[in-house]
């Protein structure tokens, strides 16, 4: 390649950003023919990436990148093995498609800019979460892709079910976003690699690590929530509230692949351990049996593609980590059938939608005549998912079964459980490819007929290459296959499984799936009646236990911000003065820092015992004032004696400053008073005066406590000698305070002077409030009492 | 509180309270004093000055309004550790000029002017409290 690679894949990364960024302005300018100029930026991609096929086949590594944060070993730094690169064209592929699609899909939406402005969004985040190398930067993508599907979901944010189901998916993911961080962080400390890349070389440190198993529950907390593997699958189904575009490329193509994407490019690292081949298969096989039951009860097109997906993320899941001979070839051929096949039924489902006005299959009927195109294209799409011969999805399956079907027990389980899903994902899949466009013509809410280009191109090219990857396998194999399968092996791997049957068991269960799968497919409507009562019988499931939590959530922010803000300020300023005392007192006491009781004085003057007993008088005429006025006044008492004191001790700065405060602070709080309209007196019960003495005399305790272990400490004079020796020199200053303050600590003041700005405008803003009252805005408009120059 | 007696002297007492702001405010690099406790000077002033003649007055006399000055002296005080910045050296770095003015030698500093700028925060913020507690005895 050429050295300007790398500039060409950064721009690539891009890409999508800047045409996500352009595209309401080109949508308003060409409509929904803006889809035609805004899929050039993915096709450029797609090219760009395809253009390191050979390389990347012939076994080498793509790689590139700058540094982000050297002090810390972060890059922004990407890497394209077979796996990402395999993931890469999915994304830009499909993408193109895509877009296109949703220039016929969305046309006279009036927020269609916005919406290809999201799914580019998307698809920049997606394609920067596959090829990233450092951790940092995969938990940025992977969270900008869950943000940007609660904005694709969410895009008819006016119905309350698509808020719902765009909350949801951001919760899950989000949340498992967040474990993913934990187990990225995990990793990194684990083995000082911050690089997917390096990981692998680290593998047997990570493996033996007492962490291991930490590690890996939170990437796979990661994994399942991103790929809706049970129980956290039910955010899936509920975001088919998402116009069709986005389920076909998010929750089915790409987005939810992102968690499967992790557990492969994880594979080499923590494949070989029981941990993995115990819980993956396990999970994934839960996933598998529940999506196809669940897919089996509905009758919405979008939402039996969505549980069909979930099961086939739990295959993909399971075959991951079933770490037999050939399981992983099988995940990878499967991925790639499920994203070509499952990207083209659900465009196929939209179309009819779209077209027939509903996508509910019990009053679809005979659009064979109407919509040709879209019906060729969901036929091949559903050959290819119920696996049949000359599809790609047939060379997967086969391989599935050659993978799982040995004869040891786990073998035989996990053999019966892939049938049973394989036979019913069959039934679905003809369900909606084939089931709508069949039999009698059924009155749809509109007339139906076939759609623009815009609405079959997208379909048809990626029936059309699930039936050409089946039938010329070698290429499709030599670049894409085998290289995305040694690098989740971590060894290179040559598949080279072809559409040709050959005689034996993976056959023979392929026969016993499409059996079992037609019988299903004719009986449907029993099935499903089956499975209503079932789930009827078994009750509410995780959905709505995520209700429960989000309510059970909200209640208890309620309460616990009932509790600790109940609003009256008593409470606030006793709780801080009990933790002022408790700061104070506890260290002293737990660690027996106590002071030593200090010799009394004997050449104490006598002009400071008589300031000591002024300040003494202030606090007695306080605590006996009559009413709140005189309280204030005489605290000033005690403060002034105080400020005297300072000047007796040669501290002229503080005395002068603290007489200043003094008269300030009893003029303010005065006013505040009056302004608060307290009843004069004090009213408050005996026992709750006891109480606040109490929290008072433990403040000035551990106060003078603190300040007396303070001066018993030896001193430390390096400071006053610095300052003393250069306040005049390099500072040309003899006043060392004032130098302190304006010149050696000068950044301090400047943090304290925009605190006394803030705090004016905060206090300025609370006294505008009246609770009950009427509030005069009057009073704020700058310039009013300003007068006339 | 508007007493004839307090009528009478305060704005005598207030000018010679701010004057007196002002030298202490200068002084502070050598002598006690400085810009922290000028401002409080000053607010002190203009407090008095507030219960003698009411707000109005104070606010008419001081022409902007007080959360303004505070918001100057913070921008003189920012622009004062900016200014090193661009002589070269760190931020907040003190530069000294002698300007000659009137045959007396004068020492100008960034560290006078940030002084400044703390005096009016001090000045705008406190006054801005004060009267706008002041004024609403009067609703």
């Amino acid at each position: 390649m050429a050295a300007s690679a790398p500039a060409l894949t950064l721009l690539c990364l891009f890409l999508p950003f800047i045409a996500a960024f352009l595209a309401p302005v080109l949508t308003r300018a060409f409509g929904h023919k803006a889809a035609w100029l805004l899929a050039l930026a993915p096709a450029f991609a797609f090219l760009h990436f395809a253009s390191f096929l050979g390389e990347v086949a012939a076994g080498e590594v793509v790689t590139g990148g700058y540094a982000w944060v050297p002090s810390f070993n972060i890059s922004f730094s990407w890497f394209l093995d077979g796996l990402s690169l395999t993931f890469a064209l999915l994304i830009t592929g499909i993408g193109t498609l895509i877009v296109l699609y949703s220039g016929g899909y969305m046309k006279g939406h009036p927020q269609q800019g916005r919406f290809f402005s999201f799914i580019l969004l998307f698809m920049g985040a997606m394609l920067g979460l596959v090829i990233s190398d450092s951790f940092l930067m995969l938990f940025v993508y992977w969270e900008l892709t869950s943000i940007t599907s609660f904005l694709l979901i969410g895009f008819d944010h006016e119905r309350p079910e698509a808020r719902r189901a765009a909350l949801q998916a951001m919760v899950v993911t989000g949340g498992g976003g967040l474990l993913l961080l934990a187990g990225l962080i995990f990793l990194w400390n684990i083995t000082g690699v911050t690089q997917l890349s390096l990981l692998v070389h680290v593998g047997d440190g990570l493996r033996e690590s007492p962490f291991y198993l930490a590690a890996l529950l939170l990437v796979l907390g990661g994994a399942f929530t991103k790929s809706a593997q049970f129980p956290f699958h039910f955010w899936l189904p509920n975001a088919m509230e998402a116009p069709t575009p986005v389920s076909a490329y998010l929750h089915s193509a790409t987005m939810v692949k992102a968690g499967v994407y992790l557990l492969m490019r994880l594979n080499p690292v923590m494949g070989d351990t029981p941990a993995w081949q115990i819980l993956l298969p396990f999970f994934g096989g839960v996933t598998l049996i529940a999506g196809t039951l669940l897919a089996l009860r509905q009758t919405d097109l979008k939402l039996m593609l969505a549980y069909t997906t979930m099961a086939s993320l739990g295959l993909l899941v399971m075959l991951t980590g079933f770490g037999a001979d050939h399981a992983v070839e099988a995940a990878v051929l499967y991925l790639v059938a499920h994203s070509l096949f499952k990207g083209a039924l659900f465009m196929v489902a939209g179309a009819v939608d779209h077209e027939a006005g509903t996508r509910d299959v019990t009053r679809l009927g005979g659009l064979r005549r109407a919509m040709p195109v879209t019906f060729a294209a969901g036929l091949l799409a559903a050959l290819s998912m119920g696996g049949l011969p000359l599809f790609f999805g047939f060379l997967a399956k086969e391989e599935i079964y050659y993978a799982l079907a040995h004869g040891d027990p786990r073998s035989i389980m996990f053999t019966t459980v892939a049938v049973i899903g394989n036979a019913l994902m069959f039934a679905v899949a003809f369900a909606v490819g084939l089931k709508p466009f069949i039999g009698k013509h059924v009155e749809t809410p509109k007339h139906a007929h076939e759609g623009p280009v815009l609405l079959w191109l997208g379909p048809v090219v990626l029936a059309v290459l699930g039936l050409l990857a089946g039938l010329i396998s070698a290429p499709a194999h030599l670049y894409v296959s085998s290289p995305m399968a040694s690098a989740v092996k971590g060894a290179p791997v040559t598949i080279d499984i072809s559409t040709v049957p050959h005689i034996g068991l993976p056959l023979l269960l392929s026969i016993v799936t499409v059996l079992f799968g037609i019988l299903v497919y004719l009986r449907i409507d029993s099935a499903r009646a089956a499975m209503v009562r079932l789930l009827a019988a078994l009750g509410p499931g995780p959905d709505r236990g995520f209700d429960h939590f989000v309510s059970g959530l909200v209640r208890l922010a309620v309460s616990v911000t009932r509790f600790v803000q109940p609003g009256r300020l008593e409470v606030y300023i006793t709780a801080s003065f009990i933790l002022v005392a408790l700061a104070l007192l506890l260290p002293l006491f737990l660690f027996g820092e106590l002071p030593d009781m200090p010799a009394w004085p004997r050449d104490a003057l006598i002009q400071e015992y008589a300031f000591l007993a002024i300040a003494l008088i202030g606090l007695f005429a306080v605590l006996k004032a009559a009413d709140r006025l005189t309280a204030i006044v005489s605290l000033g008492i005690q403060g002034f004696a105080v400020a005297v004191l300072f000047l007796l001790f040669g501290a002229p700065d503080l005395s002068f400053t603290q007489f200043m405060v003094e008269t300030l602070s009893v003029v303010i709080l005065a006013l505040v008073m009056t302004r608060l309209r307290l009843s004069p007196r004090d009213h408050r019960p005996r026992g709750q005066m006891l109480f606040d003495a109490t929290i008072a005399i433990a403040c000035g305790l551990g106060f003078a406590l603190l300040l007396l272990k303070a001066t018993q400490a030896p001193f430390n004079n390096a400071l006053t000698e610095f300052f003393n020796a250069y306040s005049k020199v390099i500072a040309h200053g003899a006043n060392v305070v004032n130098v302190i303050i304006v010149d050696f600590r000068g950044t301090d003041t400047l943090g304290e002077i925009a605190v006394v700005m803030v705090t004016g405008l905060a206090v300025l803003a609370l006294i505008r409030i009246r609770v009950g009252g009427t509030r005069r805005l009057a009073d704020n408009v700058p310039g009013k009492d300003r007068g006339a120059p | 509180m508007n007493t004839l007696i307090l009528r009478t002297v305060a704005p005598f007492i207030t000018a010679l309270m701010l004057l007196f702001s002002v030298f202490v405010l200068l002084r502070g690099h050598n002598e006690p004093g400085g810009g922290f406790i000028g401002g409080l000077i000053a607010a002190s002033a203009l407090a008095i000055y507030g219960i003698a003649y009411g707000v109005s007055a104070v606010r008419r006399a001081i022409r902007f309004h007080p959360m303004a000055i505070a918001g100057f002296g913070l921008l003189i005080a920012v622009i004062s550790g900016v200014i090193s910045i661009f002589a070269g050296v760190p931020f907040m770095t003190g530069l000294w000029i002698y300007p000659t003015l009137f045959g007396v030698e004068v020492p100008l500093a960034t560290v006078v002017s940030f002084d400044i700028g703390v005096y009016l925060v001090v000045v705008g913020a406190i006054t801005s409290i004060a009267l706008a507690l002041e004024e609403r005895d009067h609703d």
